[in-house]
């Protein structure tokens, strides 16, 4: 079994939902930006959601895109995204997903970047803007080379469309639990229960909830249908705040952390 | 060329939205069903003859179709070689082609039962045409410019403001037309129940590339018709500047298939070719998937998106239409550029010799032609789609001739 499948059979078999962290790679800097992923994975992080910075994340809300444009004036580039995993290979065996964009893959040649991201220890690939229609060399190339992939389900999404996502996914579906870019919110959507009953009608594959995630309650309220809850801007925002006092950043997201994954023990 | 290697124009884009290797539906997956609802919509509405004539009568009546095709006679004559036609999109209602596209994208939209249009605009001209048609149907309207492209194209913004749009000026990235497509895209993401994007030139994802080259197509359907009054015959050569090429492509178009027209795109070469001071994708660019296509796009050693840079807002953009890039493959369409010294002759050539002033998108066609007009005989004939005007440029031309020392006395 590999990691990430692994890691959704034991939420299966203990009934918790696994915690899945997304950082962008490189924010505020490389040495930064691997201390916070120790920090996070320490303080109960399951699995990591690894953003490749892009120069026009179009899916992404002001948060993440500053912090994509902080790690690329930092100078991060693909190499040192996968420098990066294999310097958290060196602590961690917790599955590591590539959250990205397609030109960024399509630019070192698709089956070159998967080979070259499974040989660093990346375990999925979710590209945000290459929709299944699209996705024929990348599915080819994971095959080949043993890389999971992820997709993503969003409100709109109709049932057959479920179905055929679904049908390609190997790694775990993310569903975005509002129509919108990524960012912090303070509810969560209304129809959610109803929605990833939906989901669960039409395919069995491990379902992460993510996009707005950012108090426990919302924890607690996704923990009681999914197999993950994916929380990124309010960890990102951790970053952003201490931009000027860089010793805050790893405080700071390990009280979030505890504060977040206290929604675990709450009722929904 | 070899002509037998040329596809049925009428068969592109494939059911996915290809042409060859290019084009195709690359966004989020909260997009997708709103793009084949749109695609399905408009399907249904192409072959709808209440769709068709209440286009043709909006086109007619509120947007000043047909436009003429005029001889530049003075130009011409100083230029000694080639009669030059102008396609005078420049007079269509709000001063450039755009119009074509808006009109037929709102009476989609109005079909999809949206009340709120967003778009995207650059030198501000698809902002305004938008805008304008909203007040004219009543329909919310919200424009995303880079502000940077805000500042310099100031008049437009006011424009849109006058005809009750609300425009959002874009702080991220590069803060021009990219930046603005990112937004209203996000923008989208969150809204495409009860919302409409009315992108603005013939990019980004299937079916827009389809539908707004569709939308001009009456640009190049007119040069024919109206040559064919004027000479008897088709021209020898078409020339159109390429930002996305929407208004390249509609005057392209009808001449695909017709070897004799040489037709030709002119992107904009900036301060020249180095990375980060032009817009010639065809130049600088490699192959990429960017805002929802795959086409040429300027990117670095790395597959981020290089920064452009034009003269023209309307031309300053990293990535080209699909369709062109394919029809470059062909042999079919012929590409150059113009940098932002050779589009200010030509904009002051056409201001002194014909007391008409074109845009500085446009002014990229007029300098192709300066050069390229003595080279052609005298019973030649070169068509320039003249696709807006250039009031809205006058006060960036005076700023720029006044660094150059080169004020009009």
């Amino acid at each position: 079994m590999s990691r990430i499948q692994k890691t959704f059979q034991k939420a299966r078999d203990e009934g918790r939902a696994r915690f899945v962290a997304y950082i962008c790679a490189g924010d505020p800097d490389y040495e930064t930006s691997l201390e916070v992923a120790r920090a996070l994975i320490e303080s109960g992080t399951e699995v990591l959601e690894l953003g490749v910075p892009f120069s026009d994340p179009l899916a992404d809300g002001l948060t993440n895109q500053l912090a994509a444009d902080r790690a690329l004036k930092a100078g991060m580039t693909q190499e040192m995204v996968f420098q990066l995993v294999r310097d958290i290979r060196k602590f961690s065996e917790i599955p590591i997903v590539f959250y990205t964009y397609y030109n960024l893959v399509y630019f070192h040649g698709v089956e070159n970047y998967v080979k070259r991201a499974k040989e660093a220890g990346v375990d999925g690939l979710l590209t945000l803007d290459l929709p299944p229609e699209e996705a024929d060399d990348l599915l080819q190339a994971c095959t080949k080379h043993d890389l999971e992939t992820v997709f993503i389900i969003a409100p709109t999404t109709p049932a057959e469309r479920i179905r055929r996502i679904a049908g390609v996914t190997t790694g775990f579906l993310y569903y975005v639990s509002r129509e919108g870019v990524t960012g912090e919110r303070a509810d969560l959507a209304a129809d959610l229960e109803e929605r990833i009953a939906g989901i669960r009608a039409e395919t069995d594959v491990p379902l992460v909830v993510g996009f707005g995630v950012s108090r426990p309650e919302h924890v607690a309220a996704i923990n009681a249908y999914a197999d993950g809850v994916v929380v990124g801007s309010a960890l990102v925002n951790c970053i952003k705040r201490n931009l000027d006092q860089r010793d805050e950043i790893l405080p700071e997201l390990r009280a979030k952390m505890k504060d977040l994954c206290s929604g675990f023990d709450l009722k929904k | 060329m070899n002509l037998e290697t040329i596809p049925d124009k009428h068969s592109l884009p494939d059911a996915g939205g290809h042409f060859g290797p290019y084009g195709g539906c690359y966004v989020p997956e909260t997009l997708m069903t709103c793009l084949k609802e749109l695609e399905e919509a408009y399907t249904k509405a192409k072959k709808d003859p209440e769709f068709n004539q209440e286009l043709q009568r909006e086109l007619k009546e509120y947007a000043g179709r047909p436009t003429g095709l005029y001889y530049a006679r003075n130009m011409s004559e100083q230029l000694g070689g080639a009669r030059i036609y102008l396609k005078r999109e420049d007079l269509l209602h709000t001063g450039a082609h755009k119009i074509n596209n808006v009109l037929g994208q709102v009476l989609l939209a109005k079909r999809l039962g949206k009340q709120r249009i967003i778009a995207e605009t650059g030198a501000g001209q698809h902002g305004v045409a938008t805008a304008t048609v909203c007040a004219k149907f009543g329909l919310d309207c919200v424009i995303y410019m880079g502000a940077v492209d805000m500042e310099r194209q100031s008049l437009n913004v006011f424009r849109m403001r006058l005809c009750g749009a609300e425009v959002i000026g874009v702080e991220t990235g590069q803060k021009t037309l990219k930046d603005a497509v990112n937004e209203a895209m996000r923008d989208w993401v969150s809204s495409s129940r009860n919302t409409h994007y009315i992108l603005g030139s013939a990019l980004g994802a299937h079916p827009f590339p389809m539908i707004v080259r569709d939308m001009h197509r009456v640009i190049g359907a007119e040069i024919r018709e109206q040559m064919q009054a004027l000479a008897g015959r088709n021209p020898d050569e078409i020339v159109a500047c390429v930002g996305g090429g929407s208004n390249a492509i509609g005057a392209f178009w009808e001449f695909l298939d017709h070897p004799e027209v040489r037709l030709v795109g002119v992107e904009a070469g900036g301060e020249g070719i180095e990375p980060g001071r032009h817009a010639a994708r065809f130049e600088g660019g490699k192959m990429g998937v960017f805002q929802g296509c795959r086409t040429y796009i300027l990117q670095n050693f790395d597959g981020q998106i290089d920064p452009t840079h034009s003269v023209s807002a309307g031309l300053d953009y990293a990535a080209i239409g699909p369709e062109h890039a394919f029809y470059r493959d062909q042999g079919r369409i012929d590409y150059a550029y113009a940098t932002d010294s050779d589009a200010l002759e030509g904009f002051k050539m056409l201001c002194r010799t014909e007391g008409i002033l074109p845009a500085l998108e446009s002014s990229h066609a007029i300098a192709y032609a300066l050069k390229r007009a003595p080279q052609m005989r005298k019973d030649q004939i070169l068509v320039i789609n003249l696709s807006g005007r250039g009031d809205k440029d006058v006060q960036q031309v005076q700023r720029v001739l006044d660094k150059m020392g080169e004020t009009p006395a």
